[in-house]
């Protein structure tokens, strides 16, 4: 069946495209000069973008299905504008196995929602000693290797795995963060944790890690560069702007590595936790003005190259805990979009373009997947967003099982209307006609 | 001034609304001097003490405060360890709620639980001491204390000596103090004191800080400090930061010596000081009863009002 949408504004990571009607075939963008269809939708000039695709989620399968499971988890993928996202191994028991790799995916394939990619652990039960096998997951379907949510404490581990992640075609993430430094800082170190009496992260602890692990990534790489193959480091969540500095260093230097940032950590300060809520409690912690300055500029410049929500699930009565025992973590994939666009685009001015391509080509990058681009022949994952569509974010209408959000009661703008998957309706609005 | 709806910290308030709960104090204590310690002021209300950290004598305070004033008094104690498991915390809270109290004096080892329960209660919260953060009745019955002695805190110096960075009772001092006119001075070894303390001057001269002092106060010394590596050595703390004789002529002749106990005798302060003349820690006890009556009083009355 043929869908023509009509009246469409296009933009995808290189820019504003102007105005066309848009042929969608087979699961592909037949063109973008308009034809006959089957079914006409009329975009009436909001904005059509490539689906957008999160590389780090938490869906909490197989084991943490209280949390959140594949279907509310993909559907809340779907609202949010996402075709596809990345789900961490972190689960109960951990994605290790090649046979697990394979049930998730078959899963994801009946629900008709955005698509699933799965990461599994970069070492058996993420504790960083003994490696799974690289060459069995990425055949298996595996899209990335990763223990996030525990940092490789021991570089010779992380250094192997980069090589043996290589031969296999995948990238290797990290959750970049000394764990000695870090202790059991509940908010970013400073003056005003000191002010709160409450335990420090300091930003140091993240930018040590980074630092280390750039120094690894130089040796896997010297190391594989015998053989052919080309190591990527991904460093998920940066919050700090040293940790920033580093990776834009590292990359003009000509290493593979890219860097992630998130919407909290784009969008919030440590000045929210004056209200002692754990709803702001995440790993890394939300960071002083002075690095979401420096975050924002980074991702202008190309430095940081993708925006990873690491939505992380958890319940409501879990976040109720006192704040050293809750739980870190906050649900982000309906909000991220509409969030980044008012705070960033709308508000700073950030081109529009930027935006797209660090959601949409930028991860896709890191991972090895070809750019998205909105071109004939391309497949049709594609968005629809509507820069006028204002409205309160309530949680109570998630569809993630996580009913809470940081940002419940902020009027944002940019809010999805419509997700296509290979050509297929996986989402649309009931305001969309 | 608006009726004081709980008491969590000193954020927000202004110099006359500390006086004004220091005066009830005064009028507290009067009632404490007569043969029958008791008056039906808070007659038909019902005041919780919620401990989920051990304290026998801010509990036995508080609820003596109560009772003196003719409140019904509930108490519950809870296992810090059970709150990792997380259910405990707000289901005992509004377990509570539901046998209709209305005042909550909750004490707990984490920052931000009296706001946390401050939030998810409708009757009055009472912050006892929450984590490291704030223990405002205690920095309360620390002025009236002071306030004995020095008449007022215009102008005066006082020292806060010892753990200064863990310590809620110097966080809480260092909120009110000021508010009173006193120049707070904080003092210990670089390990022990915060980046950041609003309110004091932070150094870890203790000669310094001592220098003209119109009164010090000296906190207790946690051993487990060392384990964390927040301090190297007990002996080095005890030969640079203990409070003694000789040290403490650097104040004012007849500064008064506070301690918020229990005191590690001959580790932050020197033993024979601790029952000297100077000593206040046993008027501070008694101060302490006085202040808790004033703050359920306000928070009781002031909010029926």
């Amino acid at each position: 069946m043929r869908l023509l949408i009509r009246n469409a504004r296009l933009v995808d990571g290189t820019g504003e495209l102007g105005t066309a009607d848009v042929l969608v075939e087979e699961g592909r963008i037949a063109s973008l000069a308009g034809g006959d269809a089957e079914r006409v939708l009329d975009a009436g000039g909001r904005f059509l973008a490539p689906a957008l695709t999160d590389p780090h989620v938490h869906l909490r399968t197989p084991g943490q299905e209280t949390k959140e499971d594949l279907a509310t988890g993909l559907a809340a993928a779907a609202r949010g504008g996402y075709g596809a996202v990345v789900a961490m191994p972190n689960t109960d028991p951990v994605v290790q196995e090649p046979e697990q790799v394979r049930a998730l995916l078959d899963e994801a394939r009946t629900l008709s929602s955005a698509r699933l990619l799965v990461a599994a652990a970069l070492t058996e039960n993420q504790e960083g000693r003994r490696l799974t096998p690289a060459a069995l997951l990425a055949r298996a379907g595996a899209a990335l290797l990763t223990d996030d949510g525990r940092t490789n404490e021991d570089a010779g581990v992380l250094a192997r795995g980069l090589v043996y992640a290589a031969a296999a075609g995948l990238a290797v993430a990290v959750h970049a963060e000394d764990a000695g430094l870090r202790a059991g800082g509940v908010m970013n170190d400073g003056p005003l944790a000191a002010e709160l009496g409450l335990s420090g992260n300091p930003p140091e602890a993240e930018a040590a890690r980074i630092a280390r692990d750039l120094e690894v990534l130089r040796y896997a790489v010297r190391k594989a560069a015998a053989l052919g193959h080309a190591p990527r480091l991904y460093v998920q969540h940066v919050s700090t702007a040293r940790g920033a500095a580093l990776i834009a260093a590292a990359r003009a230097e000509g290493l593979p590595v890219t860097g992630e940032v998130t919407p909290h950590h784009l969008t919030l300060t440590e000045e929210v936790w004056r209200g002692f809520d754990a709803r702001f409690k995440v790993a890394p912690p939300l960071r002083a003005a002075s690095d979401v300055e420096a975050l924002i500029g980074a991702l202008e410049r190309g430095e940081l190259s993708a925006i990873g929500t690491d939505h992380a699930p958890h319940t409501a009565a879990e976040k109720e805990r006192d704040l050293e025992n809750a739980p870190f973590g906050m649900p982000s994939l309906e909000v991220a979009f509409p969030l980044l666009y008012t705070e960033l685009v709308e508000k700073r001015g950030l081109p529009l373009a930027v935006l797209i391509e660090c959601m949409t080509s930028g991860p896709r990058a890191a991972l090895g997947l070809a750019p998205a681009r909105l071109a004939e022949g391309a497949p049709a994952d594609l968005m629809l967003f509507d820069p006028a569509a204002q409205r309160t974010v309530d949680p109570a209408r998630f569809v993630s099982k996580a009913r809470y959000s940081p940002w419940a009661g902020r009027e944002l703008v940019g809010w999805p209307r419509l997700t296509l998957v290979a050509g297929r309706e996986v989402w649309r609005d009931a305001a969309l006609a | 001034m608006g009726a004081l709806t709980h008491l969590l910290d000193f954020a927000g308030w202004e110099r006359a609304q500390a006086e004004s709960l220091l005066e009830t104090a005064r009028m507290m204590e009067e009632v404490l001097e007569r043969p029958m310690k008791k008056v039906p002021a808070l007659k038909g209300f019902t005041v919780a003490t919620v401990f989920f950290e051990p304290s026998t004598r801010t509990k036995i305070s508080f609820e003596l405060a109560a009772r003196r004033m003719s409140a019904d008094v509930v108490g519950f104690t809870g296992a810090g360890s059970s709150l990792a498991k997380g259910e405990s915390f707000k289901d005992t809270l509004l377990t509570l709620q539901a046998m209709a109290l209305d005042a909550y004096v909750i004490r707990a080892p984490v920052a931000g639980m009296a706001h946390q329960a401050a939030r998810w209660l409708e009757g009055a919260v009472v912050n006892a001491g929450d984590g490291r953060r704030a223990h405002p009745t205690q920095a309360l019955l620390d002025a009236y204390t002071l306030l004995d002695d020095l008449e007022t805190l215009e102008g005066r110096k006082v020292a806060i000596v010892g753990d200064v960075a863990h310590s809620r009772v110097a966080r809480s001092n260092a909120e009110l103090l000021p508010l009173l006119g006193a120049e707070v001075w904080a003092a210990g070894p670089a390990g022990l004191l915060p980046e950041r303390l609003p309110g004091a001057r932070l150094t870890t001269d203790l000669d310094e800080a001592l220098e003209d002092a119109d009164a010090v106060m000296v906190l207790r010394l946690q051993r487990e400090r060392m384990d964390e590596g927040a301090l190297p050595s007990l002996r080095e703390y005890v030969a640079e930061y203990q409070v003694t004789e000789a040290r403490l002529a650097r104040a004012k002749p007849d500064a008064p010596l506070l301690h918020p106990g229990p005191m590690n005798r001959d580790v932050e302060l020197e033993g024979t000081l601790a029952d000297g003349p100077r000593s206040r820690v046993e008027r501070q006890v008694r101060a302490g009863e006085a202040v808790r009556m004033a703050v359920l009083y306000h928070l009781l009355v002031g909010r029926a009002a």
